[in-house]
């Protein structure tokens, strides 16, 4: 019991309801074209099958204040077009990122009534506390952000066309 | 579905805050958990949580047989976006308009001239 919650203590679940059909909301999470449009403005690139490699390559305005190119690496564990995602997530801005190593990610778009889906990002962060402050956190305009700033961007880019702060 | 009236419904009652104040500090927890930190009945608390569920400020997961409660930011979140951020841009403009004003060296406020 105590282990359970222990364990529990480490996922971050996020959920959203977004109007989109899954292919839409898909491609917004996995199209490099469409990651760089919300959140960090970052060119996120999956190979989309197990195994696969996952990279996220910093921007102009990332390499300019030193973070190296590659900001976010991980692997594909699971890919099912266009309803669930898992894939392996470590962070590469600083040695003591790097050093908490691999975290886990999943995604899953479930279609609702009314052209909604509800998507649900499910983060387990054991192992990696100083991510988990990171992406538990609010969006503080120097780049920090966590997956409530950036759900609320993309949903507002898939519904609108535009993102929040452009 | 993301509904304004019923997220700020849910926010307007100092126990459903307390308990989203618990799971902001400790996620994951269950009804037996939360209930030990309000001076509230079993099913007071079950009432509060279904609120904030129906809300989708909290959702929950199952673990064998414990049902685990997790604080999901994100509909607060669309209200700062949506609320928040609108007026507050407004007064940094503002702010923002009263310093060129000043630096200019005028008192009255900065116009625009065709």
């Amino acid at each position: 019991m105590q282990s359970l919650e222990k364990e529990a203590m480490t996922l971050q679940i996020h959920e959203i309801y977004i109007k989109a059909t899954p292919e839409v909301i898909w491609d917004a999470l996995t199209a490099p074209e469409w990651t760089v449009k919300y959140g960090h403005r970052a060119l996120h690139e999956f190979q989309l099958s197990p195994g696969g490699k996952y990279r996220v390559k910093a921007n102009q305005q990332m390499r300019s204040i030193g973070l190296p190119e590659v900001i976010i690496d991980g692997e594909v564990i699971e890919a099912h077009p266009p309803r669930r995602l898992v894939h392996t997530f470590r962070f590469l801005f600083s040695a003591a990122n790097q050093a908490e190593g691999f975290t886990r990610v999943t995604w899953e778009i479930e279609p609702q009534q009314s052209g909604f889906c509800r998507l649900t990002v499910t983060h387990d962060l054991a192992g990696a506390p100083i991510m988990a402050s990171s992406t538990a956190g609010k969006y503080n305009g120097q780049g920090g952000g966590g997956w409530a700033w950036i759900l609320s961007d993309l949903k507002t880019l898939l519904e609108t066309g535009k993102p929040l702060a452009d | 579905m993301f509904n304004e009236d019923q997220v700020f419904k849910a926010l307007a009652d100092t126990s459903r805050r307390f308990l989203l104040d618990l799971l902001f500090r400790r996620d994951g927890q269950t009804l037996t958990a939360l209930e030990s930190e309000l001076a509230m009945s079993r099913f007071g608390v079950m009432k509060h949580l279904r609120v904030l569920e129906e809300a989708g400020l909290v959702v929950t997961r199952r673990e064998g047989r414990e049902k685990l409660h997790f604080l999901n930011a994100v509909p607060i979140r669309l209200i700062h976006d949506r609320w928040i951020d609108k007026y507050t841009e407004r007064q940094v403009a503002a702010l923002v308009d009263l310093k060129s004003s000043l630096e200019s060296k005028k008192c009255s406020p900065s116009r625009k001239k065709p």
